[in-house]
């Protein structure tokens, strides 16, 4: 676009700055259409850095823990190299059914508990109720091995100061469910506080408005619901909890038999693969593939069985 | 939805309206709230027991070093020497490299999810890489250990040696085991956090905006810079904080990789410690006095990451947050 | 709305206008357009041309493809998967689409200003007029502030907000908001400015103070606005181009018209329906 000079009259200054606009931008086009895809590209290529790690993790445990799958190893306990039998290995048994009875009983004290906990949370707003909220956020953020003190302190050792008496019961299995619970509170009020507060207004108050109490509202109404939300938080909230360490690592004890008894001490999924790991025996350490590769299928199995029922549950509704 | 009020009003028809209103206002509402109250009061109280019990079993360290426990330069359990400054040094070592790698490349990520990437492709890709954030730390450990510290002994710590000559902070011999190893495990785990919040914080950015800028004649990276970046800044930057506590505080993948040296490392292929990882290792069997020495370095770790928690929780909104990702 | 008043009422508020406006240069022409997506036809066979610093309006009922023609001017429909644009889109000698042109350098000639306003809100209101300028490498502060000022001027916003140039967008009000995403589109110089009913969202006040811009700034730029207030139509523009929905579900041209003539003697009984009311 050339500007016509015509004797006499001044230059427009809005056609000269349209040409000067397009000047330049025709200079810098070229360099700056590069670098928009070159950074583009960056961030794709950023993407793929991010998803190589999970899969060379994936690969590594199907690689190296499959070959450890067999019955025995789901059912018999640890065995030890012996003259009679220099191969033994045995199996987990005694972890699986440790993790099992840990986290059941964290689950049934920590599900109530947080999911009210979490209905306070969707129906008041003291300040109680936001103090609450941002103490359960610092809760979810805070090391987990915290917990394990605290279980460690109260449970473990027990309690003799300033006329409270806790007896100590040494290490046990509900020391450590203690502790699980403890930790999965949180989550579940703060993800069951959101699931209840999706529930739209308007039904919550045609319950009300029937004249039911509010207790009868919050339950026959409510709930039901936020179920699919509620169960997405519980199952997501029980999936981390299967795989936490650090709060059971010496609250726990160990155990070789499977030990269904939670006052005593147990042995743990998680801790198992811990010690295995880092035993300073070769098969040992081998075999921790093979329960890390059961503990993450455990762990992927719930967490996307908890957003796939959640999903047919919303289906049903309609 | 309509069944289940159809049902609840089933319930309360058999009850005369008056009646029922008579209920609403008396003694049954305070049953419901008693309950809500009272469980709230309980978990109330469990945290509060839980923080006093910490810092209580610490008096004793307290008493024994002062404050020297913070500043001191020694960790010594056999001298009953307690001094947290290179373990607090250690912390803040490999959250930094951890941030160092995830925060570019957690952002790109999120940046490539929500702009980059197809629609279809949007919601698989952002799965995966929530399905990182699934994996139990002490897998992220055992991998770490057993398949990244070889490789770094053998292949990846020589070539850095070689690299930069051997100088700081490369300077000690390759051992696996280290800090550098550390550093990049918690960056694998911090990752996934860092893209699902962000890409939260962007993907709000309204599309108008995206438009606008682009209608005065900017490229895709310019509106992507100017524009989305800034709009979703206070998101983004939550993310990385709330990243930040969870690298301070992480514990048995760091513990298995780190080697537990409570000196203050020389250089990055060298063994070191972390708050969190010398409790976890150190507890085992740790007189009373040692336990109460611990008992401070997680009172330094728990007030450490609740003042970083208490700030990201402030900055961040999004699905990924309320969904109980983070 | 079916009376003869109405239209008489339509013909004193038409803007002044000095013959028929199709003489002279074109700025924008249309020749056999169909936009798709996936297939599905939004828009068909559009062939009229927007007159040179002259504004054309393009009216319809929601659904007739008039949003859609007006974002392929500015090649938005490039960020959509699975659209196609067939045809030819001229801007002056060059084919929009086929010509050349990459769409970046497109868009400093033919600028938009959005239904909503969308001011970056990240940025102060000086920042925002010359955002533009500094996408497309223009780093001179005398530059950017001159142009500045002249897209201010020229938006009507420079009395309220000369003395704090410096302050967030989200200070001002929604009409304040949309004229200073005008000033933002002009301070580029673009030689067409699109416009996306651009005051659908504000307040009657407001709207009246931009319909009165557009007449202002028709000497600078070309313009072409959708809108589906007919009264605003008759108001402002100078060729009107009315759309339908056709049964296939995609827009078809109806008629094209001074505005003059469209709103008094329509050829096409379609248009005499619509503006006497009997459509949406």
């Amino acid at each position: 676009m050339s500007t016509t000079v015509i004797e006499g009259v001044p230059p427009d200054p809005i056609l000269e700055r349209r040409e000067l606009v397009q000047r330049v931008a025709r200079k810098t086009l070229d360099r700056r259409v590069l670098v928009s895809r070159a950074m583009v590209g960056l961030c794709g290529v950023a993407l793929l850095v991010a998803l190589v790690p999970l899969f060379a993790i994936l690969y590594s445990l199907v690689d190296k823990g499959v070959r450890w799958w067999s019955v025995t190893f789901f059912t018999k306990v640890p065995q030890f190299p012996s003259l009679i039998d220099p191969n033994a290995i045995g199996g987990i048994s005694n972890a699986i059914i440790g993790s099992l009875v840990i986290d059941g009983i964290a689950a049934l004290f920590a599900i109530p508990i947080g999911v009210i906990a979490g209905l306070f949370l969707a129906e008041s707003d003291s300040k109680f109720a936001s103090g609450l909220r941002t103490t359960a956020e610092i809760m979810t953020g805070l090391p987990s091995i915290l917990l394990g003190i605290f279980a460690y302190q109260m449970i473990v050792i027990g309690f003799n100061e300033w006329g409270i008496k806790l007896p100590g019961i040494g290490f046990a299995g509900i020391a450590g469910s203690f502790a699980i619970g403890v930790l999965m509170i949180p989550v579940i009020m703060k993800a069951s506080e959101t699931a209840l507060r999706g529930v739209p207004a308007t039904i919550r108050e045609a319950g009300l408005a029937l004249g039911a109490r509010r207790g009868v509202v919050a339950r026959k109404v409510v709930i039901p619901t936020a179920l699919p939300g509620l169960i997405t938080a519980v199952l997501l909230a029980f999936s981390r909890a299967v795989g936490e360490t650090a709060p059971i690592l010496w609250v726990i004890g160990a155990s070789n038999i499977i030990e269904w008894n939670p006052r005593k001490e147990m042995a743990s999924m998680p801790l198992e693969i811990f010690q295995s790991a880092t035993s300073p025996y070769v098969s040992l350490r081998d075999e921790a593939w093979g329960i890390a590769l059961f503990l993450v299928f455990l762990v992927l199995v719930l967490n996307l069985g908890s957003r796939l029922f959640a999903a047919w549950l919303q289906r049903e509704r309609r | 939805m309509s069944e289940v009020t159809a049902s609840a009003a089933l319930a309360m028809s058999d009850r005369p309206l008056a009646e029922n209103r008579k209920r609403f206002s008396a003694r049954g509402d305070s049953a419901h709230w008693g309950v809500l109250y009272g469980v709230s009061g309980l978990f109330a109280l469990i945290c509060a027991v839980f923080i006093i019990s910490i810092v209580v079993s610490s008096i004793p360290a307290w008493r024994h070093s002062g404050l020297s426990l913070i500043y001191g330069r020694v960790w010594s359990q056999g001298s009953d020497s307690f001094g947290a400054l290179p373990i607090i040094a250690g912390t803040l070592a490999t959250t930094a490299i951890a941030l160092f790698f995830a925060i570019p490349i957690g952002i790109g990520c999120a940046l490539a999810i929500v702009h980059v990437i197809p629609g279809r492709l949007r919601i698989i890709l952002s799965s995966l890489v929530e399905l990182l954030a699934a994996v139990p730390s002490v897998v992220y450990g055992l991998w770490g250990l057993l398949v990244i510290a070889p490789w770094f002994e053998k292949t990846v710590e020589p070539d850095l040696a070689d690299i930069t000559g051997s100088r700081f902070p490369f300077q000690s011999p390759p051992e696996g085991v280290s800090l550098l190893l550390a550093g990049c495990v918690l960056f694998v785990m911090v990752l996934p956090m860092i893209v699902a919040l962000s890409r939260d914080a962007i993907a709000i950015v309204p599309h108008d905006q995206f438009e606008g800028a682009l209608s005065v004649g900017a490229t895709k990276w310019q509106v992507l810079r100017k524009v989305v970046l800034p709009g979703a800044r206070t998101g983004i930057v939550g993310a990385i904080t709330l990243a930040t506590a969870r690298a301070l505080g992480e514990t048995v993948a760091v513990a298995m990789v780190i080697g537990l040296n409570p000196l203050f490392p020389p250089s990055l292929f060298s063994t070191a410690s972390t708050l969190a990882s010398t409790i976890a290792l150190q507890f085992q069997d740790a007189t009373p006095l040692q336990v109460a020495a611990l008992g401070a370095l997680a009172v330094i770790l728990m007030a450490l990451t609740a003042v970083v928690n208490w700030f990201g929780r402030r900055l961040v909104r999004g699905t990924a947050f309320r969904a109980g990702v983070v | 709305m079916a009376d003869p008043s109405t239209m008489v009422r339509l013909s004193t508020e038409m803007s002044d206008q000095e013959g028929d406006p199709r003489s002279g240069p074109i700025s924008v022409r249309f020749e056999d357009v169909t936009v798709s997506f996936h297939g599905r036809t939004a828009i068909r066979n559009v062939t009229f041309d927007a007159p040179k610093n002259k504004v054309t309006a393009l009216i319809g009922p929601s659904g007739s493809g008039k949003t859609t023609l007006l974002r392929a001017i500015n090649r938005m429909h490039d960020l959509t998967k699975g659209a196609v644009v067939s045809g030819s889109i001229r801007l002056g000698d060059t084919d929009i689409y086929k010509g050349g042109i990459p769409a970046t350098l497109l868009r400093t000639r033919v600028g938009m200003v959005f239904q909503r306003p969308n001011p970056f809100p990240t940025m102060s209101i000086y920042d925002n007029v010359v955002s533009g300028l500094r996408f497309n490498g223009i780093r001179k502060k005398s530059v950017l502030e001159e142009a500045a000022e002249s897209a201010l001027i020229a938006a009507a916003l420079w009395d309220s907000v000369s003395t704090r140039l410096n302050a967030h967008a989200s200070t001002l009000s929604g009409g304040e908001q949309q004229r200073l995403c005008i000033a933002r589109a002009l301070a580029v110089e673009p030689e067409v400015l699109l416009m996306d009913e651009p005051t659908s969202s504000l307040d009657p006040i407001s709207m009246r103070l931009i319909e009165e811009l557009v007449s202002e700034l028709k000497s600078r730029v070309t313009i072409v606005i959708v809108t589906h207030n007919m009264q605003q139509a008759a108001r402002v523009s100078d060729l009107c181009a009315f759309f339908l929905m056709g049964n296939d579900r995609a827009g078809e041209q109806i008629e094209v018209a001074p505005t003059r003539k469209l709103f008094s003697e329509p050829d096409d009984p379609r248009t005499l329906d619509y503006i006497q009311g009997r459509f949406g």
